[in-house]
């Protein structure tokens, strides 16, 4: 057995035989602790691990108290919803609903808009909430609602709260088994790259609209069932512990405990719970007055905590207990991911027709027309500032000219944006390196993969999907073997050299299974060496019927490899065709070396 | 609803809203020139408020313990920082500004007795507490950090303004405060009594929108401030620190929150924790301008004092939630208008 | 490439700037490996290589605008730790690549941000020094009130000099002046580039314009893959065939052509 499961089986077995042997005060303790837990655990989802933040957790929260106080103690409900109060099972899922669309609407209306715009949104909607439960007085008003029943469970009702212990903290674990399943797997390096890689994840087809909509969903769900579980453990609800106060210390515990981290969440809201209780007890005697003064210590903490260990406890936790870490195995034996038929050697893949683009009164691009052929590899070269990169992403959809067209397989890439464009079949790699750092090569190959698999959220939550993930590895594995990086293969990204960097961003472009390859500037800051491999690397491709169009500077490394050469200066094209007439052509060379008589 | 009661409720709403158009000014300020959230900018406000209240009361005011305090330690790390690169003469600049300052402060109200000064006095001393602790929490606070993402930031805004409303409660108590008005003047305007304080409110956002635009338009500082909004990397290149315009802009919005909170305590009860929500309203103001725009971000103000002003006649009890349920419409005509996947910063 | 060539830019005349062992690394990847140079007072010097092989970079160190390890010493005095501000107050300046105006703001209103740090530093004469740099780019005095991002590139380039220029500065650091511009434009700012150096300004220069560089400059360094591969006076190095192969591998692949 493996050191982490030995870990993780001692973990459980004390969290078993912990109510057998403390007072009734500390499983109060640790109800709360398992419960706050609960919505840390959605936060770590979404903040640490998704770069998104809320302060409305609390509301979500309250939302899942609410619907079940008001479902479970209303003396009739109307005829069709009277199902709904007959056991608190069926609240869960009713309460589970409501949240959805409330976190559906307020995602749709936020996560399309810069991050900083859904904590505000949350902020705002918290406060509505809060206020709302306060007023209402079908909701007991700021009294509250009294004489929610137990929860049951097989016959037994869990109206003690080391009964409810079991409940608690069991639904905890699932929630962090399958938050920990869903982050390694084919959706879960999706909800990964939000942080920092979205422009590259939507590149390699990745829906990152709908993957920030998703984590905001899971982690109200989280909330809500928390909330659930709070008002039959209380047995009574009103509004206090919904506010956007209560939603904050949320955050703080997700952020203390360690916001990229499942295991951060239980950190966090353990020590939290047990600080605030101490601190309640303590800071009114010292200072000689009541009140929250705890906030104090939690909100210089918190500061204390984002200037000196951004990353939060349980990284260093992680330090004093060296576990080794598991490497993915790669089954040999799974079936390879449909792979597309190529266009025949020599049919024009991508045609750009006088593609013109300005930017105020800057001509950019003017008048550029180039077409790529299947099989062979054009250059696109020219000196710094000639507006190759615009024309790159006049090619690669992520600009539209002002006039001209640029069609790839016959059809119009104007319009599409770069999901829809990879999956047409063009993939691509970026000047400057794209890649998730800390996430392995492996891992970072396989979301090119996005695109050529399709299990969702909840196969990946209860491992479903292991099937198509071990496709999905076998062919990230592959092309990182193809590409020559196989002995890297789990070492994190980031730790490679600038040229590996490159190369990984070709074997991940590879893996979407293109019929083009766009290559802005590989070569930049590469040593011989690597230009070398790197050129070796895509004439190989090229002998297996691969299209490519490089974007390049560096003259050597394209004359020895390409088969055409398109030259630009100052926005226009001013020489095409083979390497070597395009070598002895005087204006390229004057462009080049540049002269001032 | 008569005429004269939608008049009343105007005249509330365009008090109110002109409040929230300062506040939403420097909070998209301080968002332009330095990715800050001002989450904060509301215990300003009811630091003014009260600290106002206190010296009207009699007593010493807290908050000046708190400046002193944090005054000792700009010193400690600046003052140190300058030492050891043999800078005295900073090192000497930064003790005058941060520890003489607030100990001046300090020694004035041992020797003079606070009941006997006048409100204008109170109101000067009040800003002369309050105002300097924005660029000090700048530098304490948000500079160490100054290149992190918008959403470490905006956690950090997050938890001053809660560590700010626990002092606020052990400064000032659980108690609310009003105290009096500038001017018992009121003027009969047709159906309209127009109130002393409600004008002194309208002229002095009036006066400080105008100077605010003079500023930002006509000095070199202003435009420093404006360059760094524009382009972070060009204005440092200039020698334009952020660091400076970092504590300028909390400096002014530190001013802005400590006057509207002067402005507003006689007009209505003001508590240790009632600074959030006026200051959410200033930010449901700031979002209707994106976060960038001045004038729609004023406009934006205007509007929500108004529908506060007759959300609270015709539904007292859901006024609150009307106003937050204001930016889902915003939000929805923003999130409308933008297609781009961007990375965030 | 080994350094062969025995020139040395150290007996430059009082040099202003100073560069020893200069390294930098994003993370894990070093981007500059141990550079160094000198630029000797009212020299030009020039910083030439491929793309990628770290110029701009090596400016964006000594500037302070980022970290780095090494030794910098500027007028005479060795910087700790390079800091922007420090560096602009004590007369260095860089344009950079990008150029960083401030687009919404007018041409004047750039220019007078120029002049910030003196302001700030009680020096207030920044209305003669506008007078003085709209002589130098009458183009710019045309266009005084329009907003800074309405301009063409060739307007641009001259704003983000005349900018800096506004600083008075001891040692001006050009990143790229000749990016993306057209000849005539080009010839214009090198016509600067050389009016500059007469009034007294030393000024570091990074280029990809090889030739108009060499030929404007005193000395140069050859940079790739962030070491510096040759050094030497700038007419020296102009005639070199060595400096094409490295600049541009054009020699090395014809010679393999060739065989």
């Amino acid at each position: 057995m493996s050191a982490d499961r030995l870990l993780l089986g001692g973990f459980l077995a004390v969290l078993l035989v912990l109510p057998a042997v403390l007072s009734p005060y500390y499983i109060t303790l640790l109800n709360y602790i398992g419960l706050y837990a609960m919505v840390a655990l959605g936060l770590v989802l979404l903040t640490g691990v998704g770069g998104l933040t809320s302060f409305g957790q609390a509301a979500f929260v309250g939302l899942g108290a609410y619907t079940t106080a008001a479902l479970t103690t209303a003396a009739e409900l109307p005829g069709w919803l009277a199902w709904v109060g007959a056991s608190p099972w069926l609240t869960l899922v009713a309460g589970l609903l409501i949240t959805a669309t409330v976190a559906l609407v307020l995602g749709s209306l936020t996560l399309k808009l810069s991050g900083h715009f859904l904590p505000l949104g949350t902020i705002a909607w918290g406060i509505s909430l809060y206020f709302l439960f306060g007023t209402m007085e079908s909701l007991g008003g700021h009294t509250g609602i009294t004489g929610i029943p137990p929860i049951e469970l097989f016959g037994w009702t869990l109206d003690e709260g080391g009964e409810i212990y079991y409940l608690i903290w069991a639904f905890l674990l699932v929630a962090m088994l399958t938050t920990h399943n869903l982050l390694d797997s084919r959706e879960g390096r999706a909800i990964r790259a939000l942080k920092g890689g979205r422009v590259m994840a939507e590149a390699m087809g990745v829906d990152t609209s709908r993957a920030r909509m998703i984590i905001f969903i899971i982690a109200a769900l989280h909330a809500c069932a928390a909330g659930w579980l709070y008002a039959h453990m209380q047995r009574f609800v009103n509004p206090t512990p919904f506010g956007v106060h209560i939603g904050i210390e949320y955050l703080f515990m997700a952020v203390l405990g360690g916001a990229g981290y499942v295991w951060g969440a239980i950190v966090g809201a353990g020590v939290i719970t047990v600080l605030k209780q101490w601190l309640q007890d303590w800071l009114p005697q010292l200072l000689g007055a009541s009140g929250n003064f705890e906030m104090i210590v939690f909100g210089i903490l918190m500061v204390l905590v984002l200037h000196r260990a951004r990353e939060g406890l349980w990284p260093i936790l992680k330090k004093l207990v060296p576990v080794p870490a598991v490497r993915k195995k790669i089954d040999d034996a799974a079936a390879p991911l449909p792979r597309r038929t190529l266009p025949a050697a020599g049919e024009p893949i991508l045609v750009a027709k006088n593609v013109t683009r300005k930017f105020g009164g800057l001509v950019a691009n003017n008048d550029m027309s180039l077409e790529v052929r299947a099989g062979e590899i054009l250059a696109l070269i020219g000196p710094n500032g000639a507006g190759k990169s615009t024309m790159f992403n006049q090619i690669s959809g992520v600009d539209t000219p002002t006039s001209g067209e640029v069609l790839f397989l016959g059809k119009p890439v104007a319009g599409h944006d770069s999901r829809e464009i990879a999956r047409m079949g063009m993939s691509r790699s970026f000047q400057h390196v794209k890649l998730l750092p800390t996430m392995s090569v492996l891992e970072n190959v396989a979301i090119g993969a996005h695109l050529r698999s399709g299990k969702g959220v909840l196969s990946s939550a209860w491992r479903l999907d292991r099937a198509e993930e071990a496709r999905i590895l076998k062919e990230a594995a592959w092309q990182i073997e193809r590409v020559g990086l196989k002995d890297f293969m789990y070492e994190e990204a980031g730790s490679l050299a600038l040229g590996q960097q490159r190369i990984l961003e070709i074997a991940r472009a590879l893996c979407a299974d293109p019929c083009l390859l766009l290559l802005d500037e590989p070569a930049a800051g590469l040593r011989l060496k690597e230009k070398q491999a790197l050129g070796e690397l895509l004439r190989k491709l090229r002998s297996e019927g691969m299209a490519t169009l490089i974007v390049e500077h560096d003259m050597d490394f394209v004359m020895g490899l390409v088969d055409r050469v398109v030259v630009m200066e100052f926005g226009q094209k001013i020489a095409e065709g083979l390497p070597d007439e395009i070598q002895k052509n005087p204006a390229v060379l004057e462009a080049y070396l540049g002269g001032v008589e | 609803m008569d005429i004269s009661i939608a008049l009343i409720l105007g005249q509330d709403g365009i008090t109110n809203g002109a409040i929230y158009a300062l506040l939403a000014l420097a909070l998209v300020l301080v968002f332009a020139v330095t990715r800050v959230i001002f989450i904060q900018q509301g215990e300003f406000v009811a630091y003014g408020a009260l600290t106002l209240a206190m010296m009207q009361g009699g007593s010493v005011p807290a908050t000046v313990w708190l400046l002193l305090a944090m005054g000792v330690l700009v010193t400690l790390f600046d003052g140190a920082a300058a030492l050891r690169s043999g800078q005295a003469r900073k090192a000497l600049g930064v003790a005058g500004w941060n520890l003489a300052y607030p100990l001046a402060l300090a020694g004035l109200f041992a020797v003079v007795p606070v009941a006997s000064l006048p409100l204008f006095a109170h109101v000067v001393l009040t800003l002369a507490i309050v105002v300097p602790m924005g660029p000090m929490m700048y530098r304490l606070m948000y500079q160490p950090i100054a290149s992190a993402p918008v959403l470490i930031l905006l956690i950090v805004s997050v938890a001053l303004h809660i560590a700010m409303v626990g002092l606020g409660l052990l400064f000032f108590g659980a108690e609310g405060q009003r105290t009096p008005a500038f001017s018992e003047a009121s003027f009969d305007l047709g159906p309209l009594l127009i109130t002393g304080q409600t004008l002194w409110v309208l002229v002095v956002s009036a006066l400080l929108i105008v100077a605010l635009y003079q500023f930002f338009e006509r000095t070199l500082y202003g435009k420093a401030l404006r360059a760094t909004a524009i382009n972070r990397v060009g204005a440092q290149l200039m020698g334009i620190s952020p660091a400076l315009a970092g504590k300028l802009t909390f400096l002014l919005a530190a001013f802005i929150g400590a006057l509207s909170g002067v402005l507003i305590a006689p007009i209505t009860t003001i508590y240790y924790d009632t600074g959030f929500l006026i200051a959410l309203k200033g930010f449901v103001a700031a979002i209707i301008g994106g976060l960038a725009s001045y004038p729609l971000a004023a406009l934006g103000a205007l509007a929500v004092g108004l529908l506060e002003a007759f959300a609270s006649f015709w539904a007292s009890a859901y006024k609150e939630v009307i106003v937050f349920t204001l930016i889902i419409p915003v939000l929805l005509w923003r999130s409308l208008s933008t297609h781009h996947v961007e990375e965030e910063e | 490439m080994t350094t062969e060539t025995v020139h040395s830019n150290a007996g430059a005349a009082q040099p202003v700037l100073e560069v020893k062992d200069l390294c930098v690394s994003y993370g894990k990847v070093e981007a500059l490996t141990n550079a160094s140079l000198t630029v000797g007072e009212g020299q030009i010097v020039t910083v030439i290589g491929p793309n990628g092989a770290g110029k701009t970079t090596m400016l964006s160190a000594i500037m302070g605008v980022l970290g780095s390890k090494g030794r910098v010493a500027f007028d005479g005095t060795l910087e700790v730790v390079p800091e922007v501000e420090r560096m602009v107050a004590r007369g260095m300046n860089l344009v950079p690549e990008k150029r960083e105006l401030f687009g919404e703001m007018s041409v004047e209103d750039n220019l007078v941000l120029g002049a910030f740090q003196r302001y700030r530093m009680g020096k207030r004469d920044h209305a003669q020094t506008l007078e003085e740099v709209y002589a130098l780019f009458p183009r710019l005095k045309e266009r005084r009130d329009q907003a800074a991002g309405t301009m063409s590139g060739g307007e641009r380039q001259m704003l983000a000099v005349g900018r800096a220029l506004m600083a008075k500065p001891k040692l001006l650091m050009l990143d790229e002046p000749s990016l993306g511009l057209a000849p005539l434009i080009v010839r214009e700012i090198f016509r600067i580039i050389a009016e500059l150096r007469r009034r007294g300004v030393s000024i570091l220069l990074v280029e990809q314009n090889a030739r108009a560089a060499l030929q404007v400059a005193d000395y140069a360094y050859v940079l790739e893959t962030g070491q510096v591969a040759m050094e030497g006076p700038a007419h020296l190095l102009a005639d070199d065939p060595r400096v094409i192969e490295a600049y541009l591998g054009f020699g090395k692949h014809q010679d393999m052509l060739s065989t």
